[in-house]
């Protein structure tokens, strides 16, 4: 990736996470710290890597995109919105009862989503469902879907590992959002999915295990995932949970929390720094 | 005496049969003989998938296969279906009103020796609750094709009720079936019977045993759960004053409910319903399951003769 592509991306990505607060707070409700770590990721992708159009958000050979996560729908809206699926300004209305951003990805209802998704473990079952009918079709789409480390705890997420790796589904790229927290505390502590790289080979999958914060790595990691033939591919990406805002950053509680005014005035600071800096 | 084909056979013939449309896509878990999708396999191997045991999966799959411009059918027990993936279906399928069509085998007691755990009495009831769902429950082989049609020419979640038993065949190549739609398979002014998917049957010998008594019943085949057929049923309410509903299911959450709900608000009269009662089901044999849990031609006559007593 360029020099001019990369900072393009980083200043989205903090526009991702202005977004992210601004639809959260807001709201007074919602998941911010997933939205955030995973912000990398969601920008790579609908920004720079996916191959979809927003004046036809259903054609059909279309990139897929399954949050399988889908708590952390504040991310993915943002970053369908910046990519032209639907107006920022709309972002505000998130879970409000007149818009049409529901609480969690609803495809009836928000340009751009490819699934409904909330209940966890289920949206990566779906995603291989839509790569089988990609390999039925021999369409060369690709299927793409994010799994929080907290999510892995759900036994559907090893019945969808396992049925994609006998189908060979190289056509499917997940990601974990590896923050190490969930609601009630650190993951290890909650119900320990660990060894995740190790749990993911043994069911043959291609691992790739990189710091999800880090550009460069995600690129190569979701290039040779493309390259990668006769089996599926998880990115494991390292993050921070609540990242770019300093006093969200790995803090259980801001799981599922909106800030007050004054919090949210802080992390916009945090965050408008951030986007001065890059562009300089 | 009529040939009696069980329902579960009838849908993997019609999978089979139907499944020349290229859109059509059969998963199973692990059950593909027992199902009958093996019929489907053995003439389109390419779109059969086997999803081995694990139903919550499948039925995900199934959803994700669907946004694809797939017709998918999703095969596997009643119990399983309606049961272990009870949510799946609500949320990945019903919520955003994909067109996964679940083709539920071995409802009921019927299923005989298998006993409790795999005799499956509440999906009904779990499926009716579900916005967008539509639930057929066929009485015979004829019924079963035409409800696979259908339900491939329906856009949106199907459940299909199927049985393991062999069942008589009831209808013709005349016989018409229409999604939502009842059918009064018998005239009568005394009382009306509504029946659905095996207690079709029975209700057809009561209708006999009744009329040598005197009572002339009607009798209404309810394919159809849901939507259930409002009209059909105010109209019995309104000319025979009294119904007796018959199902393989539990008394609660099923097509009694469903008639229930619909006499109370639109007619009110007395509706006596047979079903099992909110009881599991146990082993033995399939006709021994049936008499005991009163689902036989006898238990509707007697529920009859109880019925007009009310009128």
């Amino acid at each position: 990736m360029d020099k001019k592509t990369l900072l393009e991306l980083k200043k989205k990505a903090v526009r991702t996470r202005k977004h992210i607060l601004d639809e959260v707070y807001a709201a007074q409700s919602g998941h911010p710290g997933g939205s955030l770590s995973a912000t990398e990721i969601f920008t790579y992708l609908f920004q720079h890597e996916m191959r979809i159009d927003p004046a036809n958000p259903k054609w059909e050979d279309r990139d897929r995109f399954v949050l399988s996560k889908g708590h952390c729908a504040p991310g993915l809206y943002a970053a369908l919105a910046i990519r032209g699926f639907f107006p920022e300004e709309d972002l505000k209305g998130f879970r409000s009862i007149d818009s049409y951003l529901q609480g969690h990805p609803s495809m009836k209802d928000v340009p751009g989503v490819d699934m409904s998704t909330g209940s966890l473990g289920q949206g990566i079952s779906t995603a291989v469902g839509m790569a089988l009918a990609g390999k039925l079709d021999k369409k060369d789409y690709r299927v793409f879907a994010l799994l929080g480390d907290g999510e892995i705890q759900e036994g559907q997420v090893w019945e969808a590992f396992m049925s994609a790796a006998h189908y060979k589904l190289d056509n499917l790229t997940a990601f974990l959002d590896h923050n190490g927290l969930q609601i009630d505390g650190n993951i290890s502590d909650v119900m320990c999915p660990e060894d995740v790289v190790e749990k993911f080979r043994a069911f043959c999958w291609n691992v790739i295990d990189i710091d999800g914060h880090d550009w460069e790595a995600i690129e190569a990691a979701v290039e040779e995932a493309k390259a990668t033939k006769g089996r599926p591919t998880v990115i494991v990406l390292k993050t921070i949970k609540g990242k770019g805002v300093s006093y969200m950053e790995g803090v259980a509680g801001w799981h599922g929390m909106a800030p007050d005014e004054e919090l949210y005035k802080k992390a916009i600071a945090e965050l408008d720094e951030a986007m001065a800096s890059l562009e300089v | 005496m009529a040939e009696k084909i069980a329902t579960r056979q009838a849908y993997g013939d019609a999978l089979a049969e139907f499944g020349v449309d290229e859109k059509i896509v059969v998963f199973d878990a692990d059950l593909s003989k027992s199902t009958k999708t093996a019929n489907f396999q053995k003439k389109f191997p390419e779109r059969f998938f086997n999803m081995g045991i694990a139903e919550a999966n499948m039925m995900c799959a199934a959803a994700g296969m669907s946004t694809c411009g797939k017709t998918v059918f999703a095969s596997t027990f009643a119990i399983f279906a309606a049961g272990r993936a009870c949510e799946q279906v609500r949320n990945s399928i019903c919520y955003p009103n994909l067109n996964v069509k679940i083709g539920a085998t071995h409802a009921g007691v019927s299923i005989g020796e298998d006993g409790a755990s795999h005799q499956m009495l509440e999906d009904i009831a779990n499926m009716r609750a579900m916005p967008n769902m539509t639930i057929i429950s066929p009485a015979d082989a004829v019924e079963t094709r035409l409800a696979v049609k259908a339900s491939i020419e329906h856009k949106g979640p199907v459940y299909l009720r199927l049985g393991r038993l062999n069942v008589p065949v009831i209808f013709d190549e005349t016989y018409e079936f229409v999604i939502g739609k009842g059918v009064e398979i018998k005239s009568g002014t005394d009382l009306t019977i509504i029946a659905t998917g095996l207690l079709v049957h029975e209700a057809i010998a009561a209708h006999g045993i009744l009329a040598e008594k005197g009572i002339k019943a009607r009798i209404v085949n309810m394919p159809t759960i849901k939507p259930i057929d409002e009209d059909i049923i105010v109209k019995a309410a309104k000319e025979t004053g009294v119904i007796v509903t018959a199902e393989e299911h539990n008394i609660m959450g099923g097509l009694g409910s469903a008639v229930c709900e619909v006499v109370a608000e639109k007619y009110p009269v007395p509706v006596l319903r047979i079903g099992t009662k909110d009881k599991f089901g146990k082993s033995g044999k399939p006709e021994l399951l049936l008499k005991e849990y009163g689902l036989t031609a006898e238990d509707i006559v007697r529920k009859a003769e109880e019925a007009i007593k009310l009128k």
